[in-house]
């Protein structure tokens, strides 16, 4: 396949603390009046004098049409979703937004509703959160959920605070203060329950299989078993066929067991946290459910529980009493807030109205497709020079797959950062290598979702194709890349090193000297 | 519309029959159930959804879920009070222009070269959140104000290794409750216990003799706000972090960033961390989903190795002059060493990151100065016109920003105040008589930018209805 040129658009524009002159007006905004501020006099005297601003905070001055080109030129140099073909972002489901669901968030009757107004008034937004959550118990099987985490992490520091709370309840909690976890899982499954005060316990996978051990997990279990958090696919697109035995066993020991359901994408109206037997698990609506990312949310992390955990859920919970929708506050071993008032809903407008737009039938064939897509880019794949897939006696694959670069790197020095930092010059975004630890050497993580074509993926793999043989005949245009793009290779040292490091444009005139 | 049980769906380019058929092939698998194999009988759901009938075509959909909208009273059809940590401000038109481009709002975690744009606009949130704190570093945001709290108080317990934090009692109930939610009972590692500190009755200030006798070796760090929950302002900043700094103790300060053109900066008066909510700038209140959390400090490596947050730091690249972007100390967060980082970070609210940048550029100076004043005039012109109700009272009077909490003297509860409001399509102030037994009958009415003098008169006429 003909790769197309590309050239991402170069403005070399300055950090905005930089631009405008003293005296421009981005916005105005009106005075209280002459009545007003006869009535009152000067308000600022009713701040104490000592907590008064002292001088003006430097502050760009900037005339609006100059704010409005500054950021849309920073927008046209941010490859979003939209605009590529984003099948590299293995794990984070880079799936179409729909357009239409944007429209509906911008309708004052959610833009401008208040999260304290009575319930009377927020009728609405109720019933939508009501319908879909009961959408979310029957894909997932669970009894009853909540939209307040506001990320996928967010979800599963929730669910560990339900599994510390329940043993607390049972007066258990002292003994039970470990979390088991597998190391393919979303490495927030080991931070979020240790950030709860858990020790954590990562099973590792076995060299052939690519699963995590169930002897590993038998060994690893006791008294001390508060739970267990998994994924599954678990992060190389492998499901673990075994997955109701594990949670057996931690039932056993007296552990509840967390379901991440980040990686759902290929299991709607397949298979369902209910029949493996799992007690709770958290969905990322800004992944499956076609939340846009938002550059990293705002997004939810929707948490279902079993009915013998409802009584733990963040409150409020949002209920149906027969005549209307009402908050429901009253839990009785609540976790008390994930967060302030009721989360992330233009999350869950937009999920709402997609499921609504699919039905049960588009739902399957959502999974089916990634299914396909996932195997049929591995067909694709294969014959790509210095490229292997990850635990090759597994066949099939569900939302994504796993390769190593590590032949690539051995034969031209080129590894995945450099290839990812090569990808870009073909308008496709970086891709996500995977997370730590890189059990799999030079690991990429391609997830291609139902949105995207045949022809898509096609493109796709033809760019990694191009760049390995490119390796092998010229190693130096990886390992310089990017060549095509907004920016030239960065100094990655400086970010680490406090004495050059800067977070602000005012550390950074302070350590670099720049500006007046 | 189902053609032989296929289904086309606009949003799946690969649901064309012909097309599955071809990649099929190309897989040699006949069918995708085939590949569906690897997933065990036993846990499969052998039956459709249950879920209702679909709306592919997109009027359809869009009329269904307008419908269900429209159910919503909004804060435009009807003038509202509220407030208690997501407010209503005015929201600038260039914020919505770019928080709506399809760049930004489809972006997610791409780096530095193909996302430069949304890097250079966190740096720049950033940077300009750092000009109104006067603080050199700022961290990109969390969830919101009560997780930012709670990330802060874990930074400080780590730094000191002490696990106490003093926090006021005239603290937001609900903020609180998410600070908890990051404290490990003691039953476990890392123990956290938030004490509260009691309160001045007729100014709302911090009790200082309950606080020396509260402060103790266990103390990480005081923790307290401003303006406060309740509106009012705290004036012994510097008492106060001045007495926690000599007791080892780090100093916390939460605020509402819109206060800053008026309001002098934490770090002016001790602050060593800084917390609050960016959703009065430039973000709608989204029934709450506008909300996102910040913190910012000094400059110090202990500081910086501490945040859980991703955070942005300028950087050079290959071409000589050329500005880039990057993550400072990855290896602090899970991405990089799972149950060993600090705490926890990931998707948060990197749109509200970038509208907010977009409003603090539009505002500059002068429009900071320009809001801030304008809230005090407007909400001391409201305290003043409501005091004048029979039956009305404004508590913590004249120290307030933005909010005040009105006592009313009369036997109906706010429960049936704000209900007969509705009714004159008010949203009458948030009820806190639950919250805060000792204020009486009491509501906390929030007044900003976008009432006019008449809303206001609005208000103390109904109320003079409603109340007497």
């Amino acid at each position: 396949m003909r790769l197309r040129r590309y050239h991402a658009e170069v403005w070399n524009e300055p950090v905005i603390t930089e631009m405008g002159r003293s005296g421009e007006r981005g916005i105005r905004i009106s005075g209280a009046g002459e009545e007003i501020r006869e009535a009152v006099g000067d308000a600022r005297s009713y701040i104490p004098s000592k907590m008064r601003r002292g001088r003006p905070p430097r502050l760009p001055e900037l005339s609006q049409p100059h704010v409005l080109r500054h950021f849309l030129r920073l927008s046209r140099q941010t490859l979003g979703m939209a605009v590529n073909i984003d099948i590299g972002l293995g794990t984070c489901t880079m799936k179409y937004s729909p357009i239409v669901n944007e429209d509906l968030l911008r309708l004052p009757e959610f833009a401008d509703l208040h999260p304290l107004q009575g319930e009377e008034t927020v009728q609405g937004i109720l019933e939508i959160v009501h319908r879909f959550a009961a959408f979310m118990k029957e894909i997932s099987g669970m009894d009853e959920f909540t939209f307040q985490p506001g990320g996928g992490a967010h979800g599963i520091y929730t669910n560990a605070c339900i599994i510390r709370k329940y043993h607390e309840v049972q007066g258990e909690l002292g003994q039970r203060d470990e979390i088991i976890t597998t190391l393919f899982s979303h490495p927030a499954d080991a931070a979020c329950p240790a950030t709860a005060g858990f020790k954590i316990i990562s099973l590792y996978p076995d060299g052939e299989t690519g699963l995590p051990d169930i002897e590993a997990l038998k060994a690893a279990v006791s008294e001390r078993t508060a739970g267990a958090m998994i994924t599954n696919p678990e992060d190389t697109g492998i499901f673990n066929p075994r997955i109701d035995e594990f949670v057996e066993i931690v039932h056993e020991a007296g552990g509840l067991c967390a379901y991440d359901q980040a990686n759902s994408n290929a299991l709607f109206g397949i298979a369902r946290a209910r029949e493996a037997g799992f007690d709770m698990c958290h969905f990322n609506i800004h992944k499956a459910f076609s939340s846009p990312h938002g550059c990293m949310g705002p997004a939810c992390g929707a948490v279902g529980v079993r009915e013998e955990l409802a009584e733990y859920l963040p409150v409020p919970v949002v209920v149906f009493d027969g005549s209307g929708y009402r908050l429901d506050y009253d839990r009785r071993h609540s976790i008390g807030r994930a967060r302030q008032f009721h989360g992330n809903l233009e999350a869950i407008v937009r999920a709402y109205a997609w499921v609504m737009s699919l039905g049960a039938e588009g739902l399957r064939k959502v999974s089916e497709t990634s299914i396909l897509n996932t195997n049929y880019l591995i067909r694709r794949m294969s014959g790509a020079r210095g490229v292997s897939m990850a635990y090759p006696k597994q066949a099939v694959r569900l939302d994504q797959v796993r390769f190593s670069l590590q032949e690539l790197k051995e034969d031209t020095g080129v590894g995945t950062d450099d290839v990812s930092r090569r990808v870009v010059d073909f308008g496709v975004q970086e891709y996500f290598t995977s997370h730590h630890p890189w059990v799999v050497p030079e690991p990429f993580l391609p997830e291609p979702c139902e949105t995207y074509s045949k022809e898509d993926i096609d493109r796709w793999v033809a760019i990694i194709h191009r760049i390995c043989e490119e390796a092998y005949a010229d190693p130096e245009i990886a390992k310089t890349a990017p060549h095509s793009q907004t920016i030239s290779k960065i100094d990655q040292e400086m970010l680490n090193d406090p004495a050059r490091w800067a977070m602000t444009w005012r550390a950074y005139e302070r350590k670099h000297g720049k500006g007046e | 519309m189902y053609k032989d049980g296929e289904h086309v769906h606009p949003y799946i380019p690969n649901s064309v029959p012909e097309i599955r058929d071809e990649m099929l092939k190309e897989i040699g698998a006949g069918s995708v159930d085939e590949l569906l194999s690897v997933i065990p009988e036993r846990l499969r759901l052998n039956r459709a959804l249950d879920l209702p009938e679909p709306l592919p075509a997109e009027h359809e959909l869009r009329g269904h879920v307008e419908r269900i909208l429209s159910r919503n009273k909004a804060c435009k059809e009807y003038l509202s009070f509220l407030g208690g940590g997501c407010w209503q401000h005015y929201v600038p038109a260039v914020c919505d222009e770019i928080g709506h481009r399809a760049e930004f709002v489809t972006a997610y975690a791409g780096g530095a070269y193909s996302d430069l744009g949304k890097w250079q606009a966190f740096f720049e949130f950033q940077s300009m959140m750092g000009e109104l704190l006067e603080m050199d570093v700022v961290g990109l945001p969390t969830f919101d104000w009560g997780t930012a709290a709670g990330f802060a108080i874990r930074m400080a317990a780590r730094m000191t290794g002490r696990g106490e934090i003093l926090v006021p009692r005239t603290i937001s109930p609900e903020r609180l409750a998410v600070m908890r939610t990051f404290c490990p009972p003691e039953a476990l590692s890392g123990h956290i216990e938030i004490e509260p500190v009691g309160y001045d009755m007729g100014t709302g200030q911090l009790d200082f003799e309950d606080l020396k006798q509260k402060l103790s070796p266990r103390t990480a760090a005081v923790y307290f706000e401003n303006p406060s929950y309740l509106g009012f302002i705290e004036p012994q900043g510097e008492e106060i972090s001045e007495m926690a700094h000599d007791n080892g103790s780090e100093c916390i300060v939460g605020v509402d960033p819109i206060s800053l053109g008026v309001l002098a900066p934490p770090a002016g008066y001790g602050a060593d961390l800084v917390c609050g909510e960016i959703q009065p700038l430039g973000i709608h209140m989204n029934y709450g989903g506008g909300l996102g959390g910040f913190i910012a400090s000094g400059d110090e490596a202990e500081y910086v190795a501490e945040y859980p947050l991703h955070m942005v730091s300028i950087t050079e690249t290959a071409r000589e002059g050329e500005l880039g972007f990057g993550l400072c100390t990855p290896e602090r967060t899970l991405y990089m060493e799972r149950e060993k980082g600090k705490d926890f970070t990931g998707t948060t609210v990197g749109l509200w990151t970038v509208v907010a940048a977009v409003y603090l550029a539009l505002m500059g100076p002068e429009g900071m100065r320009e809001v801030g004043e304008v809230i005090m005039e407007r909400s001391h012109y409201a305290a003043g016109l409501l005091s004048e109700v029979e039956g009305v009272e404004v508590v913590f009077s004249p120290r307030f920003f933005k909010e005040f909490v009105v006592n009313f003297g009369t036997d109906k509860p706010v429960r049936d105040i704000n209900e007969e409001l509705l009714g004159h399509k008010i949203f009458g102030g948030k009820d806190i008589s639950g919250e805060f037994p000792e204020l009486g009958n009491s509501a906390l009415y929030c007044v900003t930018e976008v009432h006019s003098k008449e809303d206001v008169e609005r208000l103390a006429g109904a109320l003079e209805e409603v109340v007497g």
